[in-house]
């Protein structure tokens, strides 16, 4: 596809008082590509953005936006940048027709071209219904919505999204990722998503970033992280009457490193990749019935949480050696 | 609340006369102009401008009937000169005069007007937004403050000739064209004073991060200055010249010139100082005068220049202030990091 790199940071640090926010980042996002920057709260994602869009002053380091320096050439970066922050705020008394006249006025979009590509934005975000409704009135959901017409009407060749998803119904959350899809795969747009929701962002993510007290853990496709946390597989496993489990006979399947009954689960670890169904023949052999069968090593949420783990054992580790 | 149809027919045309003139040159507009437009249009229409000035119209206006009803009496006597603008100085029979009014409703409409201009849009989330444009930060701030200085200008000069306006009706007496003149410079220095306010509002705006407290803390100076500072300085004066009963004159007079040096340092005396010297030709002098200076004197009317060099330092204070207030509001904000 593209290789082109269109943000770059090197060693960027950003330090509030006796807080590092964002800690030696070394970031690169191609052109055209959908990367999530994944995270808990507070592990300097929004200060990233930030910096990336200009609007706060980096400590040390460098960043590249599409060749320019968002430190020295801000008002370039913000014309080709769109950013929607995570409390993305409108002006209640306006309607929406009008917050996004006053966002098409301020980027020096003639009235006129303006009027028209508004009116296309609201078709095309599905707020057409409400647009001469105030703000005020909009749901969560509306309000996004809104926020993302506001985002294109720039027509940036990079948009930030801070946390887009937050506070959304299912059904909102999907229309909202079917927008940003259509963005990044039909228009071509580089898109950088932060969240701490992995499930949603990960639908839709050419790479992500895992993101932790101001590091960058790990980078890549949900699928090379995978492979890169290890061949361990973990299965959990239900059956009618556990206290009959053949553990020892699942122990003797090769591959099978450790086996452990729970309440009412097994949870089996092991290396090999097709270790489910040589569990699950075994177990049908014997003529057991099998309620529930999870195989947890590709979910996103166990690479997360081992990354975040890992990221915090280091800095307690860090610490510890400090003292 | 129900927005007012007039309100929304003037916003309406502002944004239209806006648009008109930018449609000459395509793609390239003015930012400022964009935010001062939009802010404006914000003002107009806001419930707390509609209410704060017809709260300073009614009063002034009955203030002013009052003193009208009132100047009958004291016109026969010595002044016949300057009826129209004296009307603004003299109190009615039961209400303090139209100046006193505005002394003291000023300063609340340029606090109201500037207390969330900037923690308002934080907030709201709008702010974080409205930088992410491509704009300079000068715009926002420039483009905020003028758009409720011009609002400012606009409700006191209409106020101002409406009520001048009433006078002429109501006295009979035509203003001489130094009358004119000293009205303009009263109401030229209404505004400035009220744009001292309409400054420190917005810098406790950009202070403090909640709405309520910038507000609060606005009411508390106002206060301070316009009630406290006047006693403050009686009592700092006592303190250093006690004035006892067998005080000499020098103490007396060091008391009154420290009491009033003080009181000065708050913007309501001056303001007060400066309106009534250019309302009131008669005022000669501000500070304590003694006999051997008045001795030989003829009473009469200050020229024009004359009241205007006795309040120059007045006006200078006002407008310093307002400038150096705004000032550090200008680059504290330019300054300000968004935080996550």
């Amino acid at each position: 596809m593209h290789d082109e790199i269109i943000i770059e940071t090197r060693e960027l640090t950003k330090v509030y008082g006796s807080i590092t926010a964002v800690d030696h980042l070394n970031l690169t996002i191609k052109k055209g590509e959908i990367f999530g920057l994944l995270g808990p709260n507070g592990a300097g994602k929004t200060t990233t953005i930030l910096m990336l869009m200009g609007l706060s002053e980096p400590t040390s380091g460098s960043i590249r936006v599409a060749g320019l320096d968002p430190v020295r050439q801000a008002l370039s970066v913000k014309r080709i940048v769109g950013y929607m922050p995570d409390n993305m705020g409108f002006y209640g008394d306006l309607t929406g027709r009008e917050n996004l006249f006053y966002t098409a006025r301020l980027n020096g979009i003639s009235p006129g071209r303006a009027k028209k590509k508004i009116e296309e934005l609201l078709v095309r975000v599905g707020l057409k219904e409400a647009s001469d409704r105030r703000v005020r009135e909009y749901s969560k959901g509306m309000r996004q919505r809104l926020g993302i017409a506001d985002v294109l009407l720039k027509d940036p060749e990079i948009i930030f999204l801070d946390e887009p998803t937050l506070g959304l119904d299912p059904e909102g959350t999907k229309e909202l990722l079917d927008i940003i899809l259509q963005l990044g795969k039909k228009e071509g747009k580089t898109i950088l998503i932060s969240s701490h929701l992995l499930h949603q962002v990960q639908a839709i993510c050419d790479r992500v970033g895992i993101f932790v007290k101001g590091k960058l853990v790990a980078v890549g496709s949900i699928s090379d992280l995978a492979k890169e946390i290890g061949s361990e597989q973990v299965i959990e496993l239900k059956t009618r009457d556990m206290s009959v489990f053949p553990t020892e006979e699942i122990k003797a399947i090769p591959g099978v490193s450790s086996v452990e009954i729970h309440e009412d689960m097994a949870i089996i670890k092991g290396e090999e990749q097709d270790l489910a169904p040589k569990i699950v023949k075994a177990l049908v052999a014997k003529d057991i019935d099998i309620y529930h069968l999870r195989a947890r090593s590709s979910d996103l949420d166990d690479i997360y949480s081992r990354y975040f783990h890992e990221g915090e054992g280091k800095e307690n580790g860090q610490t510890a050696k400090a003292k | 609340m129900a927005k007012l149809p007039k309100l929304s027919k003037i916003k309406d045309f502002i944004q239209k006369k806006g648009s008109k003139a930018d449609s000459e040159n395509i793609e390239s507009t003015n930012p400022l102009a964009t935010v001062f437009l939009k802010e404006l249009a914000d003002q107009l229409s806001s419930t707390r401008f509609f209410i704060l000035f017809s709260l300073i119209t009614l009063t002034g206006i009955v203030s002013f009937y009052s003193a009208a009803s009132n100047i009958r009496g004291a016109t026969e006597d010595v002044i016949s000169n300057f009826v129209l603008i004296r009307l603004f100085t003299t109190s009615g029979s039961s209400l303090p005069s139209f100046t006193w009014f505005v002394s003291i409703l000023g300063p609340l409409v340029g606090l109201s007007m500037g207390f969330d201009a900037i923690n308002g849009e934080q907030n709201s989330g709008t702010m974080t937004r409205l930088l992410a444009q491509p704009i300079y930060r000068d715009d926002v701030i420039n483009g905020k403050f003028l758009a409720r200085l011009f609002v400012l200008v606009l409700m006191t000069l209409a106020l101002g000739f409406f009520v001048a306006g009433m006078g002429i009706i109501m006295t009979g007496v035509p203003p001489t064209g130094e009358e004119v003149i000293r009205l303009l410079l009263y109401l030229g220095l209404s505004i400035v004073y009220m744009a001292f306010w309409l400054a420190l509002a917005m810098l406790l705006s950009l202070v403090f991060r909640q709405t309520a407290t910038s507000a609060l803390c606005g009411i508390s100076l106002w206060l301070f200055f316009s009630i406290f500072v006047p006693i403050l300085a009686d009592m700092i004066a006592d303190a250093i010249f006690p004035v006892t009963k067998n005080a000499d004159a020098l103490t007396q007079l060091y008391n009154v010139r420290v009491s009033q040096g003080v009181s000065r340092l708050s913007p309501s005396t001056l303001y007060s100082e400066a309106s009534v010297t250019l309302l009131s030709p008669n005022v000669r002098t501000l500070g304590p005068v003694l006999l051997e200076q008045v001795y030989g004197a003829i009473s009469g009317f200050l020229p024009l220049d004359q009241s205007l060099l006795l309040i120059w330092p007045h006006i200078t204070g006002l407008v310093a202030g307002t400038l150096i207030i705004f000032g550090i509001t200008y680059t504290l904000f330019l300054r300000q990091e968004i935080r996550a």
